[in-house]
């Protein structure tokens, strides 16, 4: 099942010169909220940091707030997901600088650029609780949306073109069209990056409830808060009472939420895969049977049927494509897009150029190295541990059973909570901190190369695993030739995807402190960090917009040719 | 024939279509022309049937008609109106059945009515009756996916009766099922169309197969390939049911294959020691050697003895003319059989190849293939000509597309690879890209 990533397959290509553009105009709002942030941090001190309690009579509330959060991030990214994935898709116009503007927005390490979306957000509703609030949601909006904005925009592309055909000709309207065949064909996917959302929002929503911006110490109530408090106090029964606390909330989630969601939404995939157990969620048979939930429905639905036709009756939209407003159109896009561009550059020339020397520049980009450095040497260690642990377990469908939501429920485990115990042990023993630190980078995305290459060893074909045993294929010969390429594409995903978390999780893994004990190693992560700690918003700019580079190139030049060479040579079926 | 509506030849027509022309923009700015000058008209009470290979255009001309897609000249009137997107009294049934695998055969059924707003409870009265007629009773609750072809079939019957449309258009809608479960759900919907118990007038069958057209239209326009046209209009006027053993039924279904293997301009062509038409700019059509090989051993051995009748073979290897004349053509042009009239003879290098064993049949193709396909003989003169003996593909694409889609090009390429694998007159890395002499180790 875990085997679709989003992944943009629009540009496949060389770079075009829209994705140059697309890096600009990124680039340029970066800075842009970057310098806008410094003049508005004095207001900052006026809001009272909302006290937390380590008392764990409040994880309940905690745990509540932090899961609302996400709730209602949840839903802002959905929002985003059906108008910006649709347009993208409906218009192949705005398409082609709508998804390279979205391959390098899911490049962006937004956690290294919390402070600064706080500052902006505050600005927004001075001295106030609800700027932080908004700050955070918007916050987990980023680490959440790009992805499934994605799958869905790869969905639209692919709906089997008899359906659309049949959907037009049995005159649906756009509308119906939309909700009737685009989302549920959509669904399956969408649900599934869902999920892996919401893994990378825990580890989020932890980050982003307390840190510092420059002497000021912003605090939301949640278990982010809980957890830092913890830390700073050096207070072991609290962490230990935080960490059960995100276990349970994490186990309800995924089984009040998720899994009837996943089961719920199977009834939408295309193709069944023959042999392949339908998922089931006990919450939802429970809530099928349920008369009180049917009544529910059937008032939801009468309303959405009201609605569609409020719809209809609204004016409706002129078409955008028609060839006579395509030529005005494309120069006033051309204009628009060119306008915005100019802005970007100013910015750029504005605050990177002027501020900042060539030497600071030099210094980004060689801890970049060394970042980069560290994400390879722990995938590669990552890949040595878990993939003959995930082959040896996809081939035994009865351990998979239990084996792969076990791994996906460790991804969705915000390890960060972690960081704060390590940080005596590496003091206590003398450890360095440039090679100690480092496992925390990939404590929480190495479970998506297990549960991916799980997902592979479980679909190698019956008849292929025979012909090997018939042949007598064994030891390395049978890693060589039938497990390593069967459940290569499937390694693939899931490396790059704990590769592109690992580079995020670097900001808060290369500086990690425990009451007064402070360790970093040397990084780019750390010098975000670092200068996040200073309130310098230049060195978090370049920090950022170099870190995005370092993993777009990545990307280009690495992940993607890799990716599509798996799904060329190795792809079964 | 309806019984209660008999073709009347002055009879207003329920649809026209006026040289219409679809052409599709090709990757070097220029344009490919699928179809050409094309008119019919469907009167009331009218079967027609649109007969031809893959590529002739005629399912952008159902679509055409459908309102999915739009003529690039020429114009398509339903009742007597220009058509401009799906129009209201015309459904379609599709070959892939295009079932929403998330709604079950009612809902399915039910979709068409609900986007045409009609009252739930009509809705429910008037899809519970379509699915009756189709006989799908019991069926109401079943998903797509836990159906076999032939019912989900019907569902996409139902699917498009229910919006009690005038003209019924069908995209070779028993092509994805198997012969006995084909058969099956023609004779049934024949049964209904002539007992007048399904609310259209008139029906637009597209297919491949002759003899489904034969049992199924009242009149047949035959179409050609490259650019998609009409050729002929043959009517049908054998009285309904018709019986494929009828000598009348055999006698058409041979005289559509003599139609459709007939060559244009034959007997004009200034190169007689090369098949009409081929050059370097022929789209090749994939077909294996195997197929090639299984051909002329067929008709080589008894009891055909040489030469075989189209339609006698294709039902002897259960092949439809979209397996069968792409094979017959490629024998044909490498001179192996030569196809006329409805037959297909071997010529003596055909007859000396089913004879041959293995090494010897490999000489016997790669001669003719370096003789008769002009773009095998240009590969291998490059890779001769070049100090490396390697050339990469792309050279040749972009040489192929100045004559052909990129997709034509690409498949042309796919399969003269194939035959050159099995001629070895040249070898191939796909991984690389690279065209060459070496023979991998």
């Amino acid at each position: 099942m875990p085997n679709t990533t989003a992944w943009s397959t629009a540009n496949r290509g060389a770079p075009t010169r829209f994705d140059l553009i697309a890096l600009l105009l990124v680039v340029g709002l970066l800075v842009f909220l970057a310098a806008a942030s410094r003049g508005v941090l004095a207001p900052l001190a006026t809001i009272e940091a909302s006290p937390v309690s380590l008392d764990p009579s409040h994880l309940p509330e905690y745990a509540a707030r932090s899961t609302l959060r996400m709730l209602a991030a949840m839903l802002l990214s959905l929002l985003f997901t059906f108008t910006y994935a649709t347009w993208a898709a409906k218009s192949p116009r705005a398409g082609r600088i709508l998804v390279p503007l979205l391959d390098v927005l899911q490049s962006v390490p937004i956690l290294g650029f919390i402070s600064v979306t706080f500052v902006f957000f505050m600005s927004l509703a001075p001295g106030r609780v609800l700027g932080a609030e908004f700050a955070a949601i918007f916050g987990i909006f980023t680490s959440q949306a790009w992805n499934m904005a994605f799958s869905f925009y790869q969905s639209l592309r692919t709906v089997p073109v008899e359906l659309e055909e049949a959907a037009r000709s049995f005159r649906l309207s756009a509308w119906a069209r939309f909700w009737r065949l685009e989302v549920p064909f959509g669904m399956p996917p969408l649900v599934w990056n869902m999920m892996m959302s919401m893994s990378g929002g825990w580890f989020f929503v932890v980050a982003s409830e307390a840190f510092t911006v420059g002497a000021k110490t912003v605090t939301l109530p949640g278990m982010g808060a809980y957890i830092a408090l913890a830390s700073a106090e050096s207070n072991f029964k609290a962490v230990g009472y935080a960490i059960a606390t995100m276990l349970i909330v994490i186990l309800l989630y995924d089984q009040l939420l998720f899994r009837p969601l996943v089961a719920w939404a199977d009834r939408f995939r295309f193709e069944q895969e023959p042999g392949a157990l339908p998922p089931r969620s006990w919450v939802l048979d429970a809530l099928g049977k349920s008369i009180l939930v049917a009544r529910f429905l059937r008032f939801l639905r009468r309303t959405w049927r009201k609605l569609g036709a409020a719809f209809r009756a609204a004016p409706g939209l002129p078409r955008l494509e028609s060839p006579q407003h395509a030529k005005r159109l494309d120069l006033v896009a051309t204009c628009v897009v060119g306008l915005l561009l100019l802005l970007a550059l100013w910015e750029i020339r504005d605050v990177l150029v002027t501020q900042l020397s060539w030497g600071e520049i030099g210094v980004a980009v060689g801890l970049g190295a060394i970042t980069m450095l560290r994400v390879f040497v722990l995938i590669a260690l990552a890949s040595i541990v878990w993939v003959p642990i995930g082959v040896w377990i996809g081939l035994k469908p009865r351990v998979a059973r239990v084996a792969q939501p076990v791994a996906q429920f460790l991804a969705a485990f915000p390890t960060n909570l972690l960081f704060s115990v390590v940080v005596p042990v590496i003091v206590a023993w003398n450890l360095s901190p440039n090679i100690w630190l480092s496992p925390l980078m990939i404590l929480g995305t190495q479970w998506y190369i297990l549960f991916n290459v799980i997902a592979g060893a479980s679909s190698i074909p019956g008849e292929m695993r025979s012909v090997a045993t018939n042949l007598g294929l064994t030891g390395w010969l049978w890693w060589r030739k039938v497990a390593l390429p069967a459940v290569f594409p499937f390694y693939v995903t899931g490396a790059l995807t704990a590769s592109g978390g690992s580079w995020n999780a670097a900001i808060v893994a290369e500086v990690a402190s425990w009451g007064q004990q402070h360790v970093e190693a040397a990084g780019l992560g750390a010098y975000i960090a670092d200068a996040t700690v200073a309130g310098d918003f230049h060195r978090i700019a370049l920090g950022v917009v170099t870190m995005s580079v370092f993993v777009l190139i990545i990307n280009r030049i690495l992940w993607r040719p890799l990716y599509y060479y798996a799904e060329r040579k190795f792809r079964l079926s | 024939m309806n019984a209660n509506l008999k073709p009347v030849p002055n009879a207003p027509a329920l649809l026209d279509v006026e040289h219409a022309r679809k052409t599709f923009p090709r990757g070097d700015g220029g344009e490919l022309l699928v179809l050409d000058d094309v008119s019919l008209s469907v009167a009331p009470g009218e079967i027609v049937g649109l007969l031809g290979r893959s590529g002739s255009g005629k399912s952008t001309l159902l679509r055409l008609i459908a309102g999915l897609a739009e003529p690039s000249g020429g114009e398509v009137r339903y009742l007597g109106k220009p058509v401009a997107g799906p129009a209201a009294g015309i459904a379609m049934v599709f070959q892939s059945f295009a079932l929403f695998p998330w709604l079950t055969v009612y809902e399915n059924v039910a979709l068409g009515l609900e986007a045409l707003h009609v009252p739930r409870d009509e809705i429910r009265s008037r899809s519970l009756a379509a699915i009756d007629l189709i006989g799908l009773d019991g069926f109401e609750s079943a998903y797509p996916r836990e159906l076999s072809g032939g019912m989900r079939q019907r569902v996409g019957f139902a699917r498009a009766l229910v919006v009690h449309p005038n003209i019924l258009l069908m995209d070779e809608p028993f092509s994805a099922l198997d012969v006995l479960t084909a058969e099956n759900l023609r004779t049934d919907f024949l049964d209904l169309w002539s007992d007048g118990k399904m609310p259209i007038k008139g029906v637009i069958l597209v297919t491949h197969n002759i003899e489904e057209a034969v049992q199924m239209s009242d009149r047949i326009l035959v179409f050609a390939t490259n650019p998609g046209r009409i050729v002929t209009s043959i009517d049908v006027k054998i009285p309904r049911p018709r019986d494929r053993l009828d000598p009348a039924f055999a006698a058409l279904v041979e005289r559509i294959y003599v139609e459709m293997t007939a060559k244009p301009g034959r007997g004009t062509t200034a190169r007689p020691e090369r098949a009409p038409g081929v050059g370097i700019d022929t789209v090749l059509p994939r077909v294996s050697s195997n197929l090639l090989s299984g051909l002329i051993e067929t008709v080589a051995a008894q009891p055909f003895a040489g030469k075989a009748d189209l339609p006698e073979i294709a039902s002897e290897l259960q092949l439809e003319i979209d397996d069968l004349f792409p094979v017959a053509e490629s024998l044909q042009m490498l001179r192996f059989a030569e196809v006329e009239g409805g037959d297909l003879r071997l010529t003596p290098d055909g007859l000396a190849f089913a004879d041959a064993a293995s090494d010897e049949r490999k000489r016997v193709f790669a001669r003719h293939l370096l003789g008769q396909v002009p773009l095998a003989a240009h590969i291998r003169r490059v890779l001769d000509e070049r100090a490396s003996h390697a050339a990469p593909k792309s050279r040749f694409l972009d040489e192929l597309e100045d004559h052909m889609s990129p997709e034509s090009a690409e498949q042309t390429l796919r399969a003269l690879v194939s035959w050159a694998r099995y001629a070895e007159v040249f070898a191939y890395d796909d991984e690389t890209g690279m065209f060459s002499l070496e023979n991998p180790t």
